[in-house]
């Protein structure tokens, strides 16, 4: 055992060297026309080898260490406490609800111009993460091209505004409802699919609409992406300093207030909250009706669900379906919020973040999948120095949660039904 | 009101199943016995719409159903379960029940999303007429655990619980007593011909004890080899030759 330990972490000492001497061992030079390879400075090299003892100390004592970790949650004083009964929990919640609620109408009255901005990017991606949660978390149904329904969102409002001159709020359910019609028809084919197979084609899926955006220069403007999308308006009041479009009148002349740009910041971010909790709310509703019943049947058993006389293909579409309209919702009011969109924004990573949310906050819990996303988009903000880290940070929290937590943050409790007693 | 002609199952060289026939009327309880990898599974496969058959015809109610899609045939009434019990393991028991009434609970997204009172009735009927069945097989107490936590026998029951509140009109049961104790397995004798009694479903079942099968049939068909072998009354089955030779051995 020892033996095969000792063999073990020497390997993966090898590995490591193997892995980040050249990359990290040597520097390439540029002197005049010709690039000449040069070993890196004593100190980098230093860090090279110290890395691969920390590896192989940490392999060799792997046992020890992970034994070690599995205790730490026991220094939670709250570990061991027996849950709240059902009723009170129910009364605790829906008060905190309220108060985070509350908390979040108000908040962008105090706080920062560039704080409400980066909270109203929060509630995109709430609304993001509580739509995939539909697709992955309850129907089960791994989506790594979840991103291209956003894409159609944003498009179809930066699109509908620069040929139709169409606003904000009628785009807001064309957005979504396109999207939706785009998860259907991606439905269709992906239906006899599942695990891997379903994650490979569905990325694929995510890739096509993005090259596509990309390479359809004539409509969408290719990589220079479109500019000039509309702000939302208030019964036809405008947020800027000049009114732009005829017929509407300006925010700030109408109150007989001084002009100010959080005005228009602030508005969007009200807007994205109550669209945001409107998802939830919907979601929410969604998952103790049949339909959500069924996702979660499907997901735990197809052969089972399909004896009962559940329709696979059914099942299956409502999910992608819900799934998009509610990522189209997200998608106009990134266009809206940032003015400007180009296929940039709708890459792989995306998918992978919003993914990732679902994951850490715990599959087909609302209240976990809220948490991550907040915590997955407001620290790499607070931690700005270590921009270059950033991934590297994130993989190793992700792999973190995975050994402590992998059900995530908050995982999902099953609704407690009251029944009547038999007379 | 269930008959199966020559039915017939090629799985590429292999012949499953070969001309295979059997009746159900009204009110009655068929069993299909034959020793192991005789193709009875197969058989309700075939009936239940998981495997399309490659020859015969299963007739229900006067509608062919063969090569029909499997949730299709589940809404005629023809509801089954299976060998391995398949549980929604992850839900609570309650919520088991409530997935198999989804059917009952046909109304649109926007009159669930607004709880209509309409929709609320409806909710609260399902509701229910699955704390009935839990009632029926004993599990209220269990309402709010996950299924996959209950013990082997109960989950035995809740399977059945949850093909009843779809009120098929033939339940077929895939060897319903593997894995049960002989107090369990005279419990579920009792309720299968309660089923048959009190609710007047039919029955058509697998099964290897022969003391549950000989207590509650009204006729056994017996299949070997993927072939029929006979069929009759239990007491006709007992003295056939044929049958001991191959299946329950001689004494």
């Amino acid at each position: 055992m020892a033996a095969q330990n000792f063999k073990h972490a020497l390997f993966s000492a090898v590995v490591t060297l193997i892995i980040s001497y050249p990359i990290l061992g040597f520097n390439l030079v540029s002197e005049g026309i010709s690039v000449q390879l040069e070993g890196a400075d004593t100190f980098t090299l230093v860090g090279v080898f110290a890395a691969a003892v920390v590896v192989f100390l940490f392999q060799l004592f792997r046992d020890t260490i992970m034994g070690g970790l599995g205790k730490l949650p026991a220094l939670n004083p709250m570990a061991n406490r027996p849950p709240m009964p059902q009723r009170k929990r129910l009364k605790v919640e829906s008060v905190l609800l309220t108060l985070m609620l509350i908390g979040a109408l108000f908040w962008p009255f105090i706080a920062s111009r560039g704080a409400v901005d980066l909270a109203t990017l929060v509630l995109i991606y709430i609304m993001l993460a509580l739509g995939l949660n539909v697709v992955v978390g309850l129907a089960g149904l791994l989506d790594l091209g979840y991103v291209a329904f956003y894409a159609v969102g944003a498009y179809s409002f930066a699109l509908l505004s620069q040929y139709f001159g169409i606003s904000f709020w009628f785009a807001l359910p064309i957005g979504a409802l396109l999207a939706a019609l785009f998860g259907l028809v991606l439905g269709f084919p992906v239906l006899r699919l599942r695990g891997d197979y379903l994650a490979i084609v569905t990325l694929g899926f995510g890739e096509i609409i993005r090259i596509l955006l990309n390479n359809m220069t004539n409509l969408t403007g290719g990589p220079n992406g479109i500019g000039g999308i509309p702000d939302p308006t208030l019964f036809g009041m405008e947020f800027g300093r000049r009114v732009k479009e005829e017929g509407n009148t300006s925010f700030h002349e109408t109150f007989g207030i001084a002009y100010a740009g959080e005005h228009k910041v602030i508005f969007l971010y009200l807007i994205a909250l109550v669209l945001a909790v409107i998802t939830a709310l919907v979601i929410r509703r969604l998952m103790r009706m049949p339909v959500g019943r069924a996702w979660e049947a499907l997901r735990e058993d197809e052969i089972a669900a399909k004896s009962l006389g559940l329709s696979r293909t059914a099942v299956k579409l409502s999910a992608f379906t819900i799934g998009a309209f509610f990522a189209g919702f997200a998608g106009t009011v990134f266009a809206s919020k940032q003015g400007f969109i180009s296929p940039e924004s709708f890459v792989f990573l995306e998918s992978a973040i919003i993914l990732a949310i679902v994951v850490l906050g715990g599959m087909g819990s609302q209240m976990g999948v809220i948490l991550a996303a907040i915590a997955v988009t407001i620290l790499p903000e607070l931690a700005r120095e270590f921009s270059e880290y950033r991934m590297l940070i994130f993989g190793a929290a992700m792999v973190l949660m995975m050994v402590w937590r992998p059900q995530g943050l908050l995982p999902m409790r099953r609704i407690h039904i009251e029944l009547k007693p038999q007379g | 009101m269930l008959e199966v002609k020559d039915l017939s199952m090629r799985f590429g060289g292999l012949l499953a199943v070969d001309q295979v026939s059997l009746d159900v009327k009204e009110h009655e309880i068929v069993a299909i016995i034959g020793p192991n990898g005789a193709g009875k599974t197969t058989v309700f496969n075939c009936m239940s719409g998981f495997y399309k058959p490659t020859g015969g015809k299963i007739v229900f109610e006067g509608q062919e159903i063969q090569g029909k899609p499997d949730y299709k045939i589940s809404r005629l009434g023809l509801v089954r379960t299976f060998q391995h019990v398949r549980l929604f393991s992850k839900m609570t028991v309650v919520e088991n029940l409530l997935v198999a009434q989804h059917r009952h609970l046909n109304t649109n997204l926007l009159s669930g999303i607004l709880n209509t009172p309409n929709y609320r009735e409806k909710e609260r009927k399902s509701l229910d007429r699955a704390a009935y069945w839990l009632d029926r097989v004993g599990l209220t107490d269990m309402a709010n655990r996950e299924a996959g936590n209950l013990a082997y026998g109960q989950q035995r029951r809740l399977e059945i619980a949850r093909c009843m509140v779809t009120e098929p009109k033939l339940l077929m049961l895939d060897e319903p007593a593997a894995g049960l104790n002989p107090a369990e397995t005279k419990e579920l004798n009792q309720l299968i011909i309660s089923l048959k009694e009190d609710y007047n479903v039919s029955v058509v079942l697998i099964e290897h004890d022969m003391s549950l099968v000989m207590d509650i049939s009204d006729r056994i068909n017996v299949i070997n080899q993927g072939r029929p072998l006979a069929s009759g009354t239990p007491d006709e089955i007992r003295r056939n030759d044929d049958v001991i030779k191959a299946y329950l051995g001689e004494a």
